[in-house]
C-alpha cells in the first residue's frame, strides 16, 4: 500500500525537547539530509545558556528550527508548520509560536504526571482540549524505541537515549529525506562503540518504518529540490564560515594567523574550529582573559602575523583599551564581536545587534575603527576576508560584527573558487624611508597607512607606543598642533577607506518612494519581508550595509532619493542615530530586542504601515 | 639612527653599549634608579650576541615603562599591565626574537597581576624585568602593591592597609622557572643576573630593587649603604653555603621543624649551613628563602632563587604546528572548504 504524497513548496519544522534529548543533533542531521536532497534551507538553533537545566523544566528546553523549500529562502521561517515536542515542557515553551492548524508530533511517553507538573501543566494538554486547534500526532516515541532495541545488550537509559533518532527516522520518512548519510554519520560518530552505533541506526530505521506502516500519518510530504545556482554546495554555520574566512585571509595575505581568545558564548566555536587547523600554520592561544586575548593578538601583529581576537559584547568591552592602543600603534588587528543580548551578561545564547555603537565609540579619545558586518551565515566567510583586507592594507584594527543568529544559524553555501579569491597581501617595510633613516609614521600618500616594519628587519629598529607620536618620526610628542594633525590623520585614514569599498547596492523597485535599510543579520528577514510586500502589489526598495564605518560613499545619495527610510534593527536604533546625525535624514526605526531574529511578517507589517502612512500624506 | 649596526651579511658584528642607545633624550628624574638599570642593560646587551633587530623591549605603563624608548632595538610602550600578554603574542609567533618585558611594581603586580602569573606558569620565552620601587611614581606618589603596610602616601594619609606582595614569592608561587632579584646600583650583580636570565629558556623573572628618589627615597638603603649592606644582603650563589655579613659570620640553615633561619656560623658550624641549589626542581626551599624578608627590611636574599628547565610554551606551540603538518600535510584551503558533506547542483 502506498500512501498519498502531498507536494509542498516550503516547510518549517521545529524540533524541541529537553537539553539532554539531543535536539541539536537531530536538527543538524535533518538539515544535512535536507541539504543533500537539494532544498534551499535556513536554520535557527535556540538553546538555553544552562548546560543541563533541570530535566523536564521549561528553562531546559532546547529547540532547533529548520526552514526548507523548493525555492531560495532567506530566513529560518517565522513560525513552525510542524512542532516535534519530546516532552510537556517543550510543548508548553513552543506552543505559543505555533499557528492554528499546524501539526504537532508529541512523545506521549513523556506526558507523565511528574513531567506535566514540571512543565506547569495542571492537566494533560493531550486530553483537556488545549490542542484542539492543531493536528496532533500522538507517538509513543520512547516505548517504541525501547521495543525496537529490546534485543540489544545495552542499558535502558542508553536505549532511551536513541529516541531522538527514532523521531528523526519518522520525520525523514514524513518528508522523504535521504537516509544514507545519517546512517553513515551514526556509524562514524559511534565508531568506538559499535553496539551503540547499531542501536541508533536501528532506532532511526524503526522510526522510518513506523511512519510507513502506521495509520497515524495518512500522507507524507515532498518538497522538491530548489533551483539554486549551479556549483558545489555545503551547509555552513556563521561561526564555521567565519573561521574558514580567517584561514583564507591568512592564506590570501601570506601572513600566519594568530588567534588570541578567551572562551565566551557565542564566539567560542571559532576558537574551537581554528585550533584544528594548525597545519595551516594557525596558532590559537586561549588567553587568561579577554584583555590578554586581544593583547597577544596585537603582539603577534607587531611581529608580522595576522592577529585576531574573537569575543562577544562583554569581552569587547574589556578589550576596548587595547583596541585603542592598536588605533594609536596603527597595526592591523581583527576584532570579532559575535553580538549577543545585553547589557552585561544579558542572554548569552540569544542574538542582538546592540554593540554597533560600542565598537564605533566605546574607546577613549578619537579612536576611529572600521566596522564590517556579515549578513548571512555563509557571508561570514567573505566578510572575514574583507575585514582582514582592510586591517592589513590600512594598518588599523577592524571590527567584524556578527551575531548569535548568524553564528549558529546555517544555510547552504555555494563554495567559492579558491583561485578567484582576492589577493590581500601587503608588503612589510624593508628599507629606510627618510634620508637613510626609518620613520615609522611616514604615511603612504594614498592610503595614509604607515609602514609595517616587523622586528627582525635590520636597520628599521623603532619604538612605538600609546603616547602621541610626532607625525612622521613617531617620536613622543606633546605638541598641540601635532596632536591635532594626528587626530585628523587617523580619522582621515579610516574615512578614506570609503573610496576602497563597494558602493551601496540598492534593490530599487520602480516607483517606490520608500527604502528599507538594514545591516548585519537582519538581511534575511528584511529580504523576506520585502518579497511579501512586493507580492502584495506594494512598492518598496531595499538596501543592506556591509560597511558600518566608513559608510559607502554613495549612502547619502541613496538616502536622499527616497521620501522615507525605515531602519529595522535588533537594538533601539543605533544605525538610525548614525544615519540621522550624518545625513540629516529623518529615518524611522523598527526596533525589537527579544533575543530572536525578526519575523518576516512583523517587518512586512512595519513596511506596509510605512507605505500606508506615505499614502495618506 | 644609523643603518647597519647590529647586523652584517651574516657575519656577527661586534656591538657596544653605545649601539643600544636610542636617539631619544632620557626623561627620568635626575637621580632615578632607572638610569643605572638602563646603563647596565645597554652595557650587557652586546654580550647577548644577538643583532639589535632581533631584540624587542615591550613595556606597560609607569616610569620604568618608558625604558623601550631609550633602547635602539625594536620596542613597544604599551598599556598599563598588559605587556606580558602582548609580549606573549609576539614571542609565540616569532621564536627567532629575544623578547624583554619591562615593568614596575604597580604595572606587573597590580593592574597586570593576572598577565604576569599566567606568563610565568606558561613559561613563555620572555625576560621580565620588574623594577620595584615600592611606590607609584608616574602618578606622583601613591602606595603600590609592594609598599610596606602602614605607608603614608597621598592616597593613604593614615597609612596603607594593604599587606604587600613579595614579588619573588608571587613568581615562585606561579611556578616560574627562573626567579631572581638584584639591585639597581649593583651593576656587577645586576649584569650577572641578566646574563643568567637571558641564558634561561622560558620565562625569566627578575625583580630589581630600584630607588625612586622623589617619592620613596632610600627604600633599599639597608641593602645599599656601606654601613648596613653587608649585614643585610644575603647573596645567593649556586652550590655555596648561604652566608652573609662582613666576614661571612652569619648564615642560613634549615631547621629541624622545616623552616629556614638566620644563624651565627660560629654557633652552628659551616657544615650546618644551607647550600644553595638554584636548579632544585622543588620550589619550596626557594620560597622559604624569599620569605626571609618581606621587603628590604632586614637581611634579604638577592641573586638567583630558582633556575629550572621546563618545556617552553613557544616551542610546544610550534611543535604542535609541525606535528599537525607532518600528519595532515600543509593545509589546503580548497580541501578545507570542500570538507564535510557537499553536494553538486547543475
Amino acid at each position: 500500500m502506498t500512501k498519498p504524497v502531498q507536494v509542498l513548496d516550503r516547510v518549517t519544522i521545529r524540533f524541541a525537547g529537553d537539553s539532554g534529548d539531543g535536539m541539536q543533533l537531530t536538527g543538524d542531521r535533518f538539515t544535512s539530509e535536507t541539504a543533500a536532497f537539494g532544498n534551499d534551507l535556513s536554520t535557527l538553533p535556540d538553546f538555553p545558556a544552562e548546560i543541563r537545566a533541570p530535566a523536564g523544566s521549561i528553562p531546559g528546553v532546547s529547540g532547533f528550527q529548520l526552514h526548507f523549500a523548493d525555492h531560495d529562502i532567506l530566513t529560518p521561517g517565522d513560525a513552525p508548520d510542524v512542532l516535534v515536542a519530546m516532552n510537556p515542557a517543550a510543548l508548553r515553551a513552543n506552543l505559543g509560536d505555533l499557528p492554528k492548524g499546524a501539526s504537532l508530533i508529541v512523545n506521549t511517553d513523556s506526558f507523565t504526571a511528574r513531567n506535566l507538573d514540571k512543565a506547569g501543566y495542571a492537566s494533560n494538554p493531550l486530553q483537556d482540549g488545549t490542542l484542539a486547534d492543531y493536528q496532533v500526532h500522538e507517538v509513543a516515541l520512547t516505548s517504541m524505541t525501547l521495543e525496537a532495541l529490546k534485543e540489544f545488550d545495552i542499558s535502558k537509559k542508553e536505549a532511551e537515549r536513541a529516541k531522538n533518532m527514532f523521531a528523526l527516522g519518522l520525520m525523514s520518512w514524513l518528508y522523504h529525506r535521504p537516509t544514507e548519510a545519517t546512517v553513515a554519520f551514526l556509524e562514524k560518530k559511534f565508531a568506538a562503540r559499535p553496539l551503540i552505533a547499531r542501536a541508533n541506526v536501528t532506532a532511526f530505521k524503526a522510526g522510518w518504518n513506523f511512519g510507513e506502516t502506521t495509520e497515524a500519518f495518512a500522507v507524507s510530504y515532498e518538497v522538491k529540490p530548489a533551483r539554486l545556482r549551479p556549483g558545489t554546495y555545503r551547509n555552513i554555520s556563521g561561526n564555521l564560515a567565519l573561521a574558514y574566512g580567517l584561514v583564507a585571509a591568512s592564506q590570501l595575505s601570506g601572513r600566519p594567523l594568530f588567534l588570541g581568545a578567551y572562551p565566551i558564548t557565542p564566539a567560542s566555536d571559532i576558537l574551537h574550529e581554528l585550533s584544528k587547523h594548525k597545519a595551516f600554520g594557525v596558532r590559537t592561544f586561549q588567553a587568561e582573559d579577554e584583555i590578554a586575548g586581544v593583547g597577544a593578538a596585537l603582539g603577534a601583529a607587531f611581529g608580522g602575523s595576522l592577529g585576531v581576537t574573537t569575543s562577544s559584547g562583554p569581552g569587547i568591552a574589556l578589550k576596548a583599551e587595547t583596541i585603542g592602543l592598536a588605533v594609536s600603534l596603527e597595526l592591523p588587528l581583527l576584532v570579532i564581536d559575535i553580538q549577543r543580548s545585553g547589557p552585561s551578561t544579558g542572554m548569552p545564547t540569544k542574538t542582538e545587534q546592540a554593540d554597533l555603537l560600542q565598537v564605533l565609540y566605546g574607546r577613549n579619545g578619537e579612536a576611529p575603527v572600521p566596522v564590517v558586518a556579515p549578513c548571512t551565515p555563509s557571508d561570514c566567510f567573505h566578510a572575514a576576508v574583507e575585514a582582514a583586507r582592510i586591517a592589513l592594507k590600512y594598518r588599523t584594527p577592524v571590527v567584524l560584527l556578527s551575531d548569535g543568529y548568524l553564528a549558529n544559524g546555517s544555510e547552504p553555501w555555494l563554495l567559492p573558487d579558491v583561485d578567484a579569491l582576492p589577493d590581500i597581501s601587503v608588503p612589510s617595510a624593508t628599507e629606510p624611508n627618510h634620508e637613510g633613516d626609518f620613520w615609522p609614521y611616514l604615511r603612504d600618500e594614498t592610503t595614509l597607512a604607515r609602514p609595517w616594519a616587523v622586528p627582525g628587519t635590520p636597520g628599521l629598529e623603532h619604538r612605538i607606543g600609546g603616547l602621541e607620536k610626532a607625525d612622521g618620526t613617531g617620536n613622543i610628542s606633546y605638541d598641540p598642533e601635532n596632536h591635532d594633525r594626528m587626530v585628523h590623520l587617523r580619522a582621515a585614514k579610516v574615512a578614506g577607506i570609503a573610496a576602497d569599498i563597494a558602493p551601496l547596492e540598492v534593490d530599487h523597485q520602480d516607483g517606490s518612494r520608500q527604502l528599507v535599510l538594514g545591516w548585519g543579520s537582519t538581511y534575511g528577514p528584511i529580504g523576506a519581508a520585502v518579497r511579501r510586500v512586493r507580492a502584495s502589489g506594494a512598492r518598496v526598495s531595499v538596501a543592506h550595509l556591509r560597511h558600518l564605518n566608513p559608510f559607502p560613499a554613495n549612502l547619502g545619495e541613496v538616502l536622499a532619493a527616497y521620501d522615507k527610510v525605515l531602519i529595522p534593527e535588533m537594538n533601539l536604533g543605533q544605525l538610525r542615530m548614525l544615519v540621522r546625525a550624518r545625513y540629516l535624514v529623518d529615518a524611522i526605526g523598527y526596533n525589537r530586542v527579544r533575543g530572536l531574529p525578526f519575523k518576516a511578517e512583523e517587518l512586512a507589517d512595519a513596511i506596509i504601515g510605512l507605505l500606508d502612512e506615505g499614502a495618506h500624506k | 639612527m644609523s643603518l647597519g649596526n647590529g647586523h652584517g651579511n651574516g657575519a656577527p658584528v661586534k656591538l657596544t653599549a653605545k649601539d643600544f642607545k636610542s636617539d631619544q633624550e632620557v626623561r627620568w628624574c635626575p637621580g632615578c634608579g632607572d638610569y643605572a638599570i638602563l646603563s647596565a642593560v645597554q652595557g650587557f646587551m652586546p654580550q647577548l650576541g644577538i643583532p639589535r633587530e632581533r631584540i624587542v623591549f615591550i613595556s606597560g605603563i609607569g616610569c620604568s615603562s618608558r625604558f623601550p624608548y631609550y633602547m635602539n632595538t625594536y620596542g613597544m610602550h604599551s598599556i598599563h599591565g598588559r605587556a606580558p600578554a602582548i609580549a606573549t603574542g609576539l614571542s609565540v609567533t616569532r621564536p627567532d626574537l629575544s623578547v624583554w618585558v619591562i615593568t614596575g611594581d604597580g604595572d606587573a603586580l597590580s593592574i597586570g597581576g593576572n598577565h604576569l602569573i599566567h606568563a610565568l606558569r606558561r613559561n613563555v620565552n620572555l625576560k621580565i624585568l620588574l623594577f620595584n620601587n615600592q611606590i607609584y611614581g608616574l602618578t606622583k606618589g601613591q602606595y603600590s602593591p609592594t609598599s610596606e603596610l602602614g605607608k603614608i602616601t597621598k592616597s593613604t594619609p593614615m597609612g596603607s592597609l594593604d599587606h604587600p606582595f613579595n614579588p619573588v614569592s608571587v613568581a615562585l608561587g606561579a611556578e616560574a622557572t627562573f626567579v631572581a632579584r638584584s639591585i639597581d646600583s649593583d651593576r656587577a650583580h645586576l649584569t650577572e643576573v641578566l646574563r643568567k636570565a637571558a641564558a634561561h629558556r622560558g620565562t625569566a623573572f627578575v625583580e630589581i630593587y630600584q630607588n625612586c628618589n622623589i617619592f620613596n627615597d632610600g627604600a633599599f638603603d639597608l641593602l645599599k649603604e656601606p654601613e648596613t649592606r653587608d649585614d643585610n644582603q644575603i647573596r645567593l650563589e649556586h652550590g655555596k653555603p648561604i652566608r652573609f655579613g662582613a666576614d661571612g659570620e652569619r648564615g642560613v640553615r634549615l631547621t629541624g621543624d622545616g623552616r629556614v633561619a638566620l644563624v651565627e656560623v660560629a654557633d652552628v658550624g659551616e657544615d650546618a649551613l644551607l647550600v644553595h641549589d638554584e636548579h632544585r626542581e622543588e620550589p619550596s626551599l626557594a620560597f622559604m628563602l624569599c620569605r626571609l624578608s618581606h621587603g628590604a627590611d632586614g637581611p634579604t636574599p638577592i641573586g638567583v632563587f630558582r633556575d629550572v628547565e621546563r618545556p617552553v610554551y613557544d616551542e610546544l606551540m610550534s611543535g604542535q604546528l609541525e606535528a599537525a603538518t607532518a600528519r595532515q600535510g600543509r593545509g589546503d584551503l580548497a580541501k578545507l572548504l570542500h570538507g564535510g558533506d557537499t553536494w553538486q547542483l547543475g
